[in-house]
């Protein structure tokens, strides 16, 4: 390669930072392009080594992670170039590390925003060791048919539009990234195509400037014409002047220089780019575009005329027979992004999942439509946040109250239950605070807990076929079945319990009817007169309240069944006790409690002297 | 956006911060100023600064304009009474100052007060900063319009990537300055590595005297690379960036630099001739430099009514309200000659935003606007290139169809500003 060309088809470069879909375009072009291999060798970056998937045409490819700059290089070192995408902070320590390797010569800083001194140093150092600076605050550039910079030129679809797969005799530089593409079309449209383009960046201090590349254009024999965009502000477009009176520039050159509206502007309106502003008549685009004109530049009237005059002045080397014609090659296609595709609504796909009770994809999350600060301004509570998301319903301020009554009565009762055991054995053989909860859960169903969702379950079967309470109670006995959430170790008629008056307090108060829990506490008059702690116990209660809440917000007999055989009830347990499981593990971890070993004496050894011999 | 002007107190506070770090306790500055705005407790100020009533004072405004001799604004060796009266018969003000630039017209704002140091000798210098070095200059005749005796100023650059501790600063200062030299020269020392610590691209004194041997900078300019505000923020310190003297803002221009500093998006607006007849809707920074360009080029510049961009793809809700602000500025009152508007919605080809997203807003904002629009005779012009293109462009086509708008809309084929030569000379597309 000559000193004058940055890049060639064989061109392998580094991407410093996580930039996978920038990675990605340059590899689709590098495909469009019928380059042999990618042009990316790996990535920079610190955080961590591995992988990154990407695809080269259809078929996907792994592309190495390195973790730094020295790591990299010694692994490939046919890379020359480095495409810097670290962020301000740390664009200038990264952008010097690839100076120092010996085999990086080019590096492109992406970021905007690094220190002026920081950049005036690094373009010093770049220029003493004869290595190239693009940037920073670009998007970079491109050689079409060759190598592309990471973001630059756009999408797939601008690529081909602008012929950018193939090269042809313009080289193009700008100041501004954000109108390189827009250069690359006028080029596109009023001549054989670009041979080189790039942005070097709206800085104050752009380590490479306009005419560092045009000076290279100027050497390189495949370049017949060059078009240059500049800016108000600085004095860069001056060494243009001056090259061009040395001798140094001899090929057709059109420019412009924007900003010729700054003077009529109130004095500190400042463009988009840190360097363009004037701070003297010299930097205006007036004076620019003047000196340029004075020396032989072709200078449109105004932006207006811009591609007219690249027409012009490459129909003029063309009659001279300047310009080769060009074999345009047929690019390959290139696969569309799924995504990019959804976007432009050309494929369609079924969802693997639905989710009904809200969704996380909007500007606020939303439980079941109601978005999340508004739950929090409107008071839902947590009893009208489990209403929008396991009911799916805006439930009233009753039945809001009603479950976290529930919630609190049920969570905790002691450390002796099987779960709370269960969580404190696992936590003192140093579980996770997961571990042991878990483990107390899993204890929660038909015999711990679960009598719940069974009283709802039996009370509604008796109640749905208008039994007499002692009806239901000796079709029960037939059945065999003990009444779920009749009956307690302690309470009786005499003694009740107050978790249980509680609720039924509450319920008569505030319910607008409760028909189950009349029809329970009917059966509970048949079932004490039998034994006096045959109570509704607080399962019971709970059981047969939420059903009753349930009829009052409109269910249906078959709503509730259904919900009842879901373990619906069984989840306001559920979700009480975790409350009082993980107190037993914080209380464990805070006392920190051993290994828990039962002790001999508490089980009964009853071992046989040997096996029975089975034949 | 990299090189911005800080206050004269600013500059000083920091150089009483760093010049005795910078040269090893040699130089130390008296912290004897204050800074006054309009909501001010000036008993507090005087009670924190008992210096205020017992010397003789200097006040002059602190808003990043020079030459405040020439305009009547120094108030010189007078005592703490004089001082609150002078600056609140000028406080909140509007005066028009007369600069080498011309003229401006702003509001009063913030005084600087500090101690008055009486002084016979008055030094020139600066540091500026260049792509490979800096430049320091150094003249004894300063405390003047230094331009006027730039023959007697003496230049010193240093390169980029050397030191100043390599630099014979000695050699280079005038020998007039006799037995001072070596101490001017040793001040220079440490303000330099001041100023590439501290990420200044600018530093002016102007003047600088010596009070019993001790350096007294009288008159500071200074402008820092606000980039290094990373790296900076411990030194700096409390520092805040002032608007350039007499920039104005109108509610509108107030309400989306608002929105603007919001998001991560940009949405900037200036209103030049709230009664011109062309306004710029457009994309990207460069674009929008290009669209009030072409027009003021092509001999309309008294009727370019705004300069504006809107990028970094702002939200639906944002082009929503950026549209909006625009549209409610042109449409206020039909032109005075009954001729037609134009609202050109302009930008080059886009990276990666999305064109038919972004136009979501804007054509929400029209549609809206659709009877005002009408009634005010304005014409839309669209071009537009960059992902899904087509789409927005259709919708915008759509759109003008739906509300009876007149309205051309163009692609990546037709040439960036063309909308704006057919809109002003009836150009053709090609």
């Amino acid at each position: 390669m000559e000193d004058y060309e940055l890049f060639d088809e064989n061109t392998k470069a580094f991407i410093y930072g996580t930039q996978q879909r920038a990675a990605q375009r340059m590899l689709d072009f590098d495909f469009m392009s019928q380059r042999d291999e990618p042009s990316v060798a790996g990535f920079i970056t610190p955080a961590g080594g591995g992988y990154y998937q990407l695809f080269w045409g259809t078929k996907e490819i792994r592309l190495p992670r390195y973790t730094s700059v020295e790591e990299a290089v010694k692994a490939h070192p046919e890379a020359d170039v480095m495409v810097n995408f670290a962020s301000e902070r740390s664009s200038a320590e990264s952008t010097m590390d690839a100076l120092e390797a010996d085999s990086i010569r080019t590096v492109i800083m992406i970021a905007e925003g690094v220190p002026q001194r920081d950049v005036r140093k690094i373009a010093k150092i770049a220029k003493e060791k004869n290595k190239w600076i693009i940037g920073p605050a670009t998007v970079g550039g491109i050689k079409p048919g060759a190598f592309k910079i990471g973001n630059a030129a756009g999408t797939m679809q601008n690529i081909k539009d602008t012929k950018l797969y193939r090269r042809g005799s313009v080289g193009f530089v700008s100041v501004s990234g954000g109108l390189s593409n827009e250069g690359y079309n006028i080029v596109a449209r009023n001549t054989d195509g670009i041979y080189e383009g790039y942005a070097v960046g709206g800085d104050v201090y752009p380590a490479s400037t306009l005419i560092d590349h045009l000076l290279r254009f100027e050497k390189n024999p495949n370049i017949k014409m060059m078009v240059s965009l500049g800016e108000v502000g600085g004095k860069d477009e001056y060494e243009i002047v001056e090259a061009i009176k040395a001798g140094k520039i001899t090929k057709p050159l059109v420019m412009w220089v924007t900003g010729t509206c700054a003077e009529m502007l109130p004095g500190g309106v400042q463009f988009g780019h840190a360097g363009a502003k004037a701070d003297s008549k010299a930097d205006t685009a007036k004076a620019k575009n003047n000196a340029l004109k004075e020396v032989g530049v072709v200078v449109p009237e105004s932006f207006d005329d811009y591609g007219e005059k690249i027409k012009e002045t490459f129909q003029k080397l063309k009659k001279e027979g300047k310009i080769e014609p060009i074999d345009e090659p047929t690019p390959p296609h290139i696969p569309m992004d799924y995504k990019q595709a959804v976007a432009e609504n050309l494929v369609r796909k079924p969802t693997n999942f639905i989710s009904t009770i809200c969704d996380e994809t909007g500007e606020v999350h939303n439980y079941c439509g109601e978005p999340i600060d508004e739950v929090i301004k409107k008071g839902y509570g947590l009893g009208g946040v489990i209403g929008l998301l396991w009911f799916k319903k805006d439930i009233p301020q009753y039945a809001r109250d009603f479950i976290e009554l529930v919630l609190q009565i049920v969570a905790d009762h002691g450390p002796a239950v099987s779960g709370a055991h269960n969580t404190i054995v696992t936590a003192r053989a140093g579980k996770s605070l997961i571990e042991s909860i878990i483990s107390g859960i899993v204890t929660i169903g038909p015999r711990f807990g679960g009598a719940v969702n069974g009283a709802a379950k039996h009370f509604t079967w008796g109640l749905e076929n208008d039994m007499e309470p002692r009806e239901f109670v000796s079709a029960m006995k037939k059945k065999n079945v003990r009444i779920q959430g009749i009956g307690h170790r302690i309470h009786s008629v005499d003694n009740p319990d107050v978790r249980v008056e509680l609720m039924i307090g509450f319920a008569r108060k505030h319910f607008p009817k409760t028909p189950l829990l009349d029809f329970a506490l009917s059966v509970q008059g048949i079932t004490t007169m039998k034994k006096n702690t045959l109570i509704l116990n607080v399962d019971g209660c709970i059981g047969v309240l939420f059903v009753d809440m349930l009829k009052n917000l409109g269910y249906t007999d078959d709503k509730i069944k259904e919900m009842v055989d879901m373990g619906f009830f069984n989840a306001f347990f559920i979700i009480g006790r975790t409350i009082g499981f993980m107190g037993h593990y914080f209380d464990q971890k805070r006392l920190q409690a051993g290994l828990y070993r039962h002790p001999w004496d508490d089980i009964l050894y009853d071992v046989p002297d040997k096996p029975e011999k089975v034949k | 956006m990299a090189q911005k002007g800080i206050r004269e107190y600013d500059a000083k506070r920091m150089m009483v911060k760093a010049l005795p770090e910078y040269s090893d306790g040699a130089f130390s500055l008296e912290a004897k100023q204050v800074i006054i705005g309009p909501e001010t407790d000036l008993e507090k100020l005087v009670k924190e600064n008992p210096w205020l009533k017992t010397e003789k004072l200097v006040a002059k405004p602190d808003q990043l304009f020079g030459k405040r001799g020439k305009n009547n604004l120094l108030y010189v060796n007078k005592s703490w009474n004089e001082v609150k009266k002078w600056i609140n018969e000028r406080m909140n003000k509007e005066v028009t100052i007369k600069q080498t630039t011309g003229e401006t017209t702003g509001m009063l704002t913030n005084f600087l007060v500090e101690q008055f140091v009486p002084h016979d000798d008055e030094y020139y210098l600066a540091i500026t900063t260049h792509r490979d070095k800096d430049t320091i200059h150094f003249s004894t005749k300063g405390g003047v319009d230094i331009e006027e005796v730039w023959d007697t100023v003496v230049t010193l650059d240093i390169p980029i990537l050397s030191t100043i501790d390599d630099v014979n600063i000695e050699g280079f200062l005038p020998d007039e300055l006799g037995d001072k030299k070596k101490k001017v020269a040793d001040f220079i020392t440490a303000l330099y590595k001041m100023i590439v610590d501290y990420h200044i691209v600018y530093l002016e004194l102007n003047p600088f005297t010596f009070v019993d041997n001790t350096i007294v900078p009288l008159d500071t300019v200074a402008k820092v690379d606000d980039y290094a505000l990373y790296q900076c923020a411990e030194k700096w310190g409390d520092l805040k960036f002032p608007s350039p003297f007499g920039l104005l803002k109108t509610p509108e221009e107030e309400h989306i630099s608002k929105l603007d500093e919001r998001t991560g998006a940009s949405l900037k607006l200036t209103v030049l001739n709230p009664k011109g007849r062309i306004w710029n809707l457009v994309a990207g920074g460069g674009a929008s430099v290009i669209y009030a360009d072409t027009v003021a080029d092509l001999g309309f510049s008294g009727e370019l009514a705004n300069y504006g961009e809107y990028s970094g793809n702002p939200t639906t809700e944002l082009t929503y309200e950026y549209t909006k602000t625009v549209l409610d500025l042109m449409t206020r009152e039909k032109d005075s000659k009954g001729k037609p508007k134009f609202l050109i919605v302009g930008g080059g080809i886009a990276n990666f935003t999305d064109v038919a997203k972004t136009f979501t807003g804007i054509i929400q904002a029209i549609e809206e606007y659709a009877d005002k629009l009408k009634k005010t005779n304005v014409k839309i012009y669209v071009r537009r290139g960059g992902p899904n293109y087509k789409e927005g462009l259709q919708n915008m086509k759509n759109m003008g169809k739906k509300i009876g708008l007149p309205i051309e809309v163009y692609g990546p084929e037709t040439h960036m500003t063309r909308i704006v030569s057919m809109a002003l000379k009836g150009k053709e597309v090609n």
